[in-house]
């Protein structure tokens, strides 16, 4: 993963530095102080900080590592970067260790062009200015399911049926994709289909709630889509998954709305227009699509100087403007004034704006804990060797101790 | 030597060594009883988060970190825990149970335990396959023609030269999904076959892996070594009859004994520390290894939390597991030192 990562970000900067070559971007002010920022390395981070070039004096580090880097790079006095680029996962330790600065002064007197809905308050107080949403959705290959006859998937019941069709047709190798690979990716499975059916991961007194009804259906779900699945899903990351389609060796996968335009990429698709998307299935009638809303934003440290966090205020500004939306139009789910969606974010909106929406990936330290336990303690149950009842006990033991080695537990 | 010049010509590795060993494991040893957390405080907050239309507020009951008024830093406090750490890292509660109960699966729930057992296992199998393959190599290597001895002894150490993150991965690649091995085990037996879908073909992959990886190594210490066995008595085995396998039994194998247990040693230290294998074939929902257990206390979730004393505690346990591990080839050595010096 992590030799992926690095490969990626390196690919990315490459890209990076190409995209500056065109520099067709502009800006209403020539910054004079120097701004670094750093942020993950994906798509849509290469076009915003492309735009935010334009204005000068502009250094971008683009690094998948950015969630181990960020913590401490802001809490450095003075704070290493002026700007950074977080999800709503990644803000956490920012805001736990109040290494970013409230941006309401500066919003008032540079941020005409924000919407409310990009503000992400704490408190009153704006802490970060949000530039797109990301939400995993169903993606499935809209020639198969026609072929077949199959109706569009809404509820992973439906999900079911239809995967039993496919592999009984036999057109791919395995009719499902997902990702599932320990660690990260299966917790956010879980966390997925467990907020599917209703359930509270973290208890208001920071108990675990995950041992629960809600928690076996959503493994119990999980077990038995893993039929219809590569075997080897347990290493199966975005990546991977990605690859899968894009290799048309899978029908369907709930997957991150960050990586549909690859389906549609010449270079390394075979399955060019054959993709399309949809809300994340349902996992019980009347609950809300079994998925987690995520942002990415921009953030501004504390540790600097008002002048400085004007200036980097303002590139950030030059950078999430309609300008950058323009130029890169499918990056992703914009939440910038001009932004017109595709059909490949059809899918991504009807999660969103589902009733009852899905809920935001809590910010808090109690669900990085959380997610660590899901990551390390799920994977027995899908190798067999414990029982749903023991792998949920076990991810509340671990997380028990790890709450109580944080100071969140008694 | 006079104590003087000894102490001034000493003096400097010894400072460096307590500075770079002694005080790191130090402070490794305090932090395994010390937990270091930071005062939380239970707020009410209200949040609002982007939706793609309309902004979500939700109000909520939220434990967060007090910060300091004046240096805006995380307030945090220093507990000394005694054995907690190591308790929560080596269950001994959970253990003894599963183990008095004879329910080896519980035992293997266990992160530590579990991690032990493959350490142990990868240890012990891969190292007499590495002496062995080591000095195979080496006797074939000794006996081949000598216009062909250099390329062989290049190409025999290609694997060794490789580096063992980026050779794991090559490995990975070759096996995953429909990697060009897989694809062609698969044609060749006419079946479907996932090497990463269970523990046990991803645990021989490991095995094999390492053995290619670590064996070039031993070859080379031991080819240097068969330079040196008296060709006297060698000569006069053949004339007393010995047949090749006693030749290697009683002459080359005590002769290069020395040098077998050097590659222990050093082969002992290394494999107990196994971690680029789980990393690089991502194994880690399979199987771990003691190192790879401490790596994960140290990595920061999202939230940016880590288990510094479940880590110290991890590192010191696994120090103490190579230390007993080595000490009855450090005792032989010593014994031999000792001897020869007479």
């Amino acid at each position: 993963m992590f030799f992926k990562r690095l490969a990626l970000a390196g690919a990315v900067s490459v890209a990076a530095t190409a995209a500056y070559a065109d520099g067709h971007a502009t800006c209403d002010f020539e910054n004079t102080t120097e701004i670094t920022m750093l942020s993950a390395a994906f798509e849509a981070w290469v076009a915003v900080t492309d735009g935010m070039a334009a204005c000068g004096n502009f250094s971008p580090e683009l690094d998948q590592e950015f969630r181990t880097k960020q913590p401490e790079g802001f809490a450095a006095d003075p704070s290493l970067y002026q700007l950074g680029g977080v999800s709503n996962g990644t803000i956490t330790p920012l805001l736990n260790q109040g290494t970013i600065r409230p941006l309401d002064d500066l919003i008032a007197a540079h941020g005409d062009q924000l919407t409310p809905n990009q503000l992400i308050q704490i408190d009153g107080q704006t802490m970060a200015v949000a530039m797109m949403v990301n939400v995993q959705h169903l993606m499935f290959r809209e020639d198969i399911l026609s072929d077949l006859g199959i109706e569009t998937p809404t509820t992973w019941e439906e999900v079911l049926t239809a995967a039993e069709t496919i592999q009984e047709a036999g057109v791919v190798d395995y009719p499902l994709g997902a990702t599932m690979k320990a660690g990260w990716n299966i917790a956010q499975e879980f966390v997925n289909m467990f907020g599917g059916f209703g359930g509270t991961m973290v208890n208001d007194d920071n108990t675990p709630g995950v041992n629960s009804e809600e928690g076996l259906a959503a493994l119990d779900m999980m077990m038995r889509l893993t039929e219809y699945m590569d075997p080897e899903y347990l290493v199966s990351d975005s990546t991977y998954v990605q690859q899968q389609f894009q290799q048309g060796s899978i029908a369907m996968a709930n997957l991150w709305a960050s990586r549909a335009g690859a389906m549609n990429d010449e270079a390394e698709s075979q399955v060019v227009g054959l993709v399309a998307t949809a809300a994340a299935p349902l996992a019980m009638e009347g609950g809300a699509p079994a998925t987690t809303l995520w942002w990415d934003g921009i953030v501004v440290a504390a540790n600097i100087s008002d002048e400085e966090a004007e200036m980097a205020f303002r590139t950030a500004m030059a950078g999430i403007d309609s300008e950058t939306v323009a130029a890169a139009p499918d990056a992703a789910i914009w939440l910038i004034e001009g932004y017109e969606p595709n059909d490949m974010s059809a899918g991504a909106i009807a999660s969103a704006t589902a009733n009852p929406a899905p809920p935001a990936y809590p910010s808090t330290t109690q669900m990085g804990l959380m997610h660590t336990a899901l990551g390390n303690e799920l994977p027995a149950f899908f190798t067999g060797d414990v029982t749903a009842e023991e792998a949920l006990a076990a991810v509340e033991a671990a997380y028990t101790v790890a709450a109580q080695e944080a100071g969140l537990l008694e | 030597m006079k104590f003087k010049t000894f102490i001034w010509f000493v003096g400097p590795s010894l400072f460096l060594m307590l500075l770079f060993i002694a005080l790191p494991l130090y402070a490794v040893l305090m932090g395994s009883f010390q937990v270091t957390q930071p005062v939380m405080q239970t707020v009410e907050v209200e949040s609002c988060s982007a939706g793609f239309l309309t902004q979500s507020c939700t109000t909520e009951i939220r434990t967060i970190p007090v910060l300091d008024e004046e240096t805006g830093e995380m307030l945090t406090t220093t507990e000394w825990v005694g054995w907690l750490s190591y308790e929560r890292v080596l269950e001994p509660q959970r253990a003894w149970d599963a183990i008095t109960s004879l329910n080896y699966g519980a035992l293997m729930q266990i992160d530590f335990w579990a991690a032990l057992r493959f350490t142990l296992m990868f240890t012990f199998i891969t190292l007499p396959l590495v002496i062995g393959v080591g000095l195979a190599i080496a006797l074939a290597v000794n006996n081949a023609a000598k216009s062909i001895r250099g390329p062989i002894i290049f190409i025999s150490l290609l694997p060794f030269i490789i580096t063992p993150v980026i050779g794991s991965l090559s490995i990975y690649w070759l096996f995953v999904g429909d990697g060009i091995l897989t694809r062609g085990i698969e044609n060749l037996l006419d079946r479907d076959i996932a090497m990463f879908a269970q523990a046990w073909t991803i645990e021989l992959l490991m095995l094999f892996y390492r053995v290619w990886h670590v064996a070039p190594f031993a070859f080379v210490i031991f080819y240097a070594g068969l330079q040196t066995v008296n060709q006297d008595t060698l000569e006069s085995a053949i004339i007393d009859g010995a047949t090749r396998w006693d030749r290697l039994k009683y002459v080359i194998i005590p002769h290069l004994m020395p040098l077998i247990i050097f590659i222990a040693l050093i082969h002992l230290m290394d494999s107990y520390r196994v971690f680029d294998e789980i990393v690089g074939f991502r194994a880690e929902a399979h199987v771990i290894s003691l190192q790879y257990l401490t790596f994960d206390f140290l990595q920061p979730d999202d939230a940016g939390n880590r288990a510094f004393s479940r880590a110290s505690a991890s590192s010191m346990l696994t120090m103490v597991g190579i230390v007993i591990l080595l000490i009855p080839l450090l005792r032989r050595t010593w014994r031999d030192h000792k001897g020869s010096s007479h």
